[in-house]
């Protein structure tokens, strides 16, 4: 059980967090033909793009109500009407989903009046489904964002089925949450598949941003979930949500359409798999494949051989909740002890954390702690590497944003599989920084016990991979 | 707010910028700022601007006062590079939440400040305003002074929330309060007449360490590079300086105008991209700090010292010729400022095409700049399958782009090189160009672009995206053919001044209708060519077809 803190400081060092309006637009992003669109300054949309560009390598469509000081005061209407417009003429977009951002919640802009008003001076844009979420950036964090825009997506996309229609066991409803990467929803949906069932993802960003090249070029997400599919999802006889962000969204689908979920916290480490495999087959009436049997073996193993370098380790991790109860879960479950824990936002995953406390805070705070507590391996987004460098100790880079290393997208953590592989990754790099840096000298025990029983290396020499 | 105003309005009237000199009186109030489009805007806000031009003073704390996204989702995003201090790249911000809102953010700026102080220890604190501080109120001036006295160190305000414009605009508002706040509040430890200030440089990728050691040889000292590896303390005292360059952007043109008024230091505009300015720019430094004083010998020395880089650059490039030969370049960009870069190019046997070059005889430094100045937008607006298509008509080997442009033109299985700011190369001086000729050659020649642009074992050629795209085009262009009345449809639609989305159409309709003359006219009636103006010359050529026209439609009307 930990505790949970919140930051006193008037001034955050080294954001771990970032803002809800681009976690929306991302989720926005997993829908096909799909523009995003951001109320605010262009300042606003640009950082985000930047960012994800930097992330995914990949272009990104986002798009901007550009406020200008004197829209902002008067109100942006005209602003929200032209992009629309502007949008609908030049991209064609089968969706428009809008983010509100710090400067049009200031002014208390009311987008859903704007929208009913366009809708009427413009019937041109009557097939042309328009989603509003409010997402002030002065409150919650880019999870929360996500998570918002998942649950309003299924309150306005999906179809309410008819009464005493018959729900098709065969299919099943994902609702992943911003912590799963392209390549986590990709394996997530072939485990899926292996079980004889079809699988929904709302939102689907492995089709939008898994890097392929599509056969048809657009301007707007160049794959996705369709929202022929999202509206049929209440045929669906369950649904799974996969983080705790997700409760939100999986309620609102069990509500609009009857179908039952459950709510995986986890998809990272042994027991979080046995459960989910165990619930497919279930639902599925089938028994669980060759192939997870051996894959369930291999992680076994691969759990044997890593538990020498995880083990004892001293963790220091900065992530959002979700990704910080899956990835922390696993390292304490490797036998690594949780010892700084910094996240961006409130979450129920908190207080069942295997550590003492955990921090709504920075990194600076991540940092500060990791020092104090002699921390010798860093989990956190690419935002790490000067703290990694600073304490010189070997820093695995997890969540968003990863800008200096590529193929972030395709990073696995989930499935038998996924946790086997970044095990090895994780083990690799201790292994490295163990030769690099570590290497017993003639003076390693010069001062007898007194060193040796101080935790882990020497934390002296700089290494950051 | 209003303080603010007067400041942009001050930017706008820049009698240093050649753009604004030409502007009538109604347009220059108007200021530079292209209005932005709602739905189909792209690129950085004021505070965007004024943080790029200022984060690469690399010993102060910068702090963004406002909501997690300003700071939170871009720090430490920049290349440029420190030779000390590493505090620039801490990401300082207010974070302000729900309660700041409703009762101001004033008393945690404040605190911030404090705890920066505190704990990092920086000469200076600089001070961001962003959009809903400045919205609720907040007074960062204010805060800055009342800081200032509290802790006897330098607050600098910089005042330029995003809503106020685009990245340009906040340049020049950077330049502003270093003007207010920074230069000349301090006195340099000794001086010399070989100091000279570079201006709007930022030091991306380590780019002034290819031509700081030229500059030591000659025993030329940067007073201050404002602002790439530049510190608090130059900045301060930089007003001592004999002379400035300032680097050919227009970003901090009011920086280096403002500093020959107040304090006598001349300054020229030169660009240390290619083998020719890089040497000019050289002459003009030592020029000018001969004619405030220093030893002419300094002359004779520059010269010696440009005759042997140049003899080694070109030798360095003899090698490329033979790779190159035949190679086709296709550079869509209105960031490479320097048609040296591009003259080096030519002589290293790359052959420069355009995305529709014009058959012209104008000497070649004009067709370069002409071949720079075009469509610098358009590919902004472009699908892959359109980019594929251009890249087939103009049979080119590798396209040199800006980074917005990169993923596009990878898919297109392109090869590909970044030559704007966001690159991770340094290209500055002599050792810059050769470097960037090394680039060219490895991506032209990387065996990779054969095996990507392969089809699938399964797709046959005309499965491909490739051959699918260019059958779409065609057909188009067939169906335009076939339908007079939807190509001319088409080709009224086909947009000239991509900064204002003006239409050929709008400015023919504008011309018959107003019986207008000049670009100038049409600017008024359409706002066609009020933005980057890079469209000029189309308009130009519209009103030079229409005005040859007029005559025979007005025969056939009678």
């Amino acid at each position: 059980m930990a505790e949970v803190k919140v930051s006193k400081k008037a001034c955050s060092v080294n954001p771990l967090k970032m803002s809800q309006p681009i976690g929306g637009a991302l989720a926005f992003m997993g829908l096909r033909g799909a523009m995003p669109l951001l109320h605010g300054s262009q300042g606003c949309t640009s950082f985000g793009l930047v960012l994800f560009v930097r992330h995914f390598k990949e272009a990104i469509p986002l798009q901007t109500t550009a406020m200008s000081e004197v829209a902002t005061v008067l109100g942006g209407f005209d602003n929200v009407e032209q992009a629309i417009l502007n949008i609908n003429n030049r991209t064609k977009p089968e969706i428009i989903g809008i983010c509100s951002t710090g400067v049009t919640e200031t002014k208390g802009d009311d987008v859903e009046g704007y929208i009913k008003m366009v809708r009427a001076k413009h019937p041109e844009l009557d097939r042309l489904p328009i989603v509003y979420v409010s997402t002030p950036d002065f409150k919650d964090a880019f999870q929360d964002g996500w998570a918002k825009t998942v649950a309003r997506m299924v309150e306005l996309l999906v179809d309410t089925p008819a009464e005493g229609a018959a729900k098709d066991p065969n299919r099943l409803n994902v609702l992943p949450g911003c912590h799963l990467t392209p390549g986590d929803l990709d394996e997530l949906r072939t485990i899926i598949e292996d079980f004889g069932l079809a699988a929904t993802f709302l939102p689907d960003i492995a089709g939008s941003l898994d890097g392929h090249i599509p056969d048809d070029f657009t301007p707007t997400t160049i794959g996705g979930v369709g929202l022929e599919e999202v509206a049929a999802m209440g045929q669906a006889g369950w649904t799974i949500a996969i983080g705790a962000q997700m409760r939100r969204a999986a309620e609102a689908m069990e509500q609009k359409t009857g179908s039952p979920f459950k709510l995986f916290e986890r998809l990272c480490g042994l027991e979080a798999n046995d459960a989910l495999i165990v619930f497919l087959s279930q639902i599925s009436g089938r028994p669980v494949p060759n192939k997870y049997r051996r894959q369930r073996g291999q992680l076994v193993d691969a759990m044997l051989d890593g538990h020498f370098h995880i083990g004892g380790r001293r963790l220091a991790i900065g992530a959002e909740p979700d990704l910080l109860g899956d990835l922390g879960g696993m390292l304490h479950e490797m036998g690594a002890h949780m010892c700084a824990a910094v996240t961006t936002t409130q979450s129920p995953v908190l207080e069942h954390l295997p550590a003492d406390d955990v921090l709504i805070g920075d990194l600076e705070d991540l940092e500060t702690l990791a020092r104090e507590r002699c921390c010798d391996l860093l989990v956190t987004h690419s935002h790490g590497r000067q703290m990694a460098a600073r304490l010189g100790i070997p820093f695995f880079r997890a969540g968003l944003p990863i800008f200096d290393r590529i193929g972030s997208g395709h990073q696995l953590s989930i499935g038998y599989r996924g946790t086997r592989d970044l095990i090895f990754k994780i083990a690799n790099l201790l292994m490295a920084d163990h030769d690099e840096n570590h290497e017993p000298t003639p003076e390693t025990w010069r001062d007898g016990i007194g060193r040796e029983g101080a935790g882990h290396g020497d934390g002296s020499s700089a290494t950051a991979h | 707010m209003s303080s603010l105003s007067a400041t942009i309005q001050d930017v706008f009237n820049e009698p240093g910028c050649g753009k604004n000199a030409n502007k009538s009186e109604a347009e220059r109030k108007k200021g530079c700022t292209k209005q932005l489009q709602p739905g189909g805007a792209a690129g950085g806000c004021a505070f965007d601007g004024a943080k790029i031009a200022l984060q690469p003073l690399t010993d102060v704390a910068h702090l963004v006062h406002g909501p997690i996204a300003c700071e939170g989702n871009s720090w430490d995003n920049r290349g440029a590079k420190s030779s000390g201090s590493q505090i620039w790249r801490t990401g300082f911000t207010t974070d302000i939440n729900e309660t700041d809102v409703v009762f101001g953010g004033e008393k945690r700026l404040f605190k911030s400040i404090r705890e920066i102080i505190e704990k990092y220890d920086p000469p200076a604190v600089f001070v961001y305003q962003t959009c809903v501080p400045a919205m609720i109120g907040d007074d960062i001036d204010a805060v800055c002074k009342a800081a200032r006295e509290k802790f006897g160190k330098p607050v600098i305000p910089v005042n330029a929330p995003g809503f106020v414009g685009p990245k340009n605009l906040g340049n020049k508002l950077a330049g502003e309060a270093l003007l207010q706040h920074v230069i000349g509040t301090e006195e340099p430890e000794y001086t010399t007449p070989y100091d000279i200030n570079i201006i709007g440089e930022y030091n991306l990728s380590g780019e002034l360490w290819q031509i700081k050691p030229l500059l030591d040889e000659l025993g030329i000292r940067i007073l201050a590079c404002i602002s790439g590896d530049g510190r608090y303390k130059d900045v301060a005292s930089s007003h001592r300086a004999k002379a400035a360059m300032m680097v050919c952007s227009k970003a901090m043109i009011n920086v280096a105008r403002k500093m020959e008024e107040r304090y006598g230091i001349p300054f020229f505009e030169g660009s240390f991209y290619g083998i020719q300015d890089t040497s000019d720019a050289l002459r003009e430094i030592s020029q000018l700090l001969v004619e405030r004083g220093a030893d002419p010998e300094l002359l004779d020395r520059t010269e010696a010292l440009i005759s042997r880089e140049e003899a080694r650059a070109w030798a360095a490039i003899e090698p490329f010729k033979p790779r190159f030969k035949g190679k086709k370049v296709l550079l869509i960009t209105g960031g490479v400022k320097s048609w040296s870069v591009l003259a080096a190019l030519q002589e290293a046997g790359l052959e420069l095409v355009g995305t529709s070059v014009k058959k012209s005889t104008k000497e070649d430094k004009e067709r370069i700049k002409e071949l720079m100045g075009q469509d610098a937008h358009m590919i902004e607006d472009m699908t892959p399958r359109e980019m594929y298509k251009m890249l087939k008509d103009a049979k080119a080997d590798i396209m040199l782009s800006g980074g917005r442009s990169q993923f596009v033109a990878l898919k297109a299985a392109m090869p590909w090189l970044d030559i704007n700011q966001e690159r991770h190369h340094a290209y500055m001086g002599y050792a810059g160009m050769v470097k960037l000729l090394k680039e060219i050659e490895k991506a032209l020649y990387n065996p990779v672009w054969k095996q990507v642009r392969k089809p699938a074992p399964w797709e046959s050629e005309e499965e491909t995206w490739q051959a699918k795209a260019l059958a779409e085009a065609a057909a188009e262009e067939a169906a335009l053919a076939a339908n007079p009345v939807l190509a001319e449809q088409r080709r009224r639609d086909t947009a000239i001044c991509r900064c204002k989305s003006v239409s050929a159409g709008a400015i023919e309709d504008a011309i018959s209708a107003f019986d207008l003359k000049t670009v100038d006219e049409v600017r008024e009636h359409t706002q066609a060519s009020g933005g980057c103006t890079a469209c000029i010359e189309k308009v130009e050529d519209i009103l030079a077809s229409m005005n040859r026209a007029d005559p025979a439609l007005s025969v056939a009307a009678e």
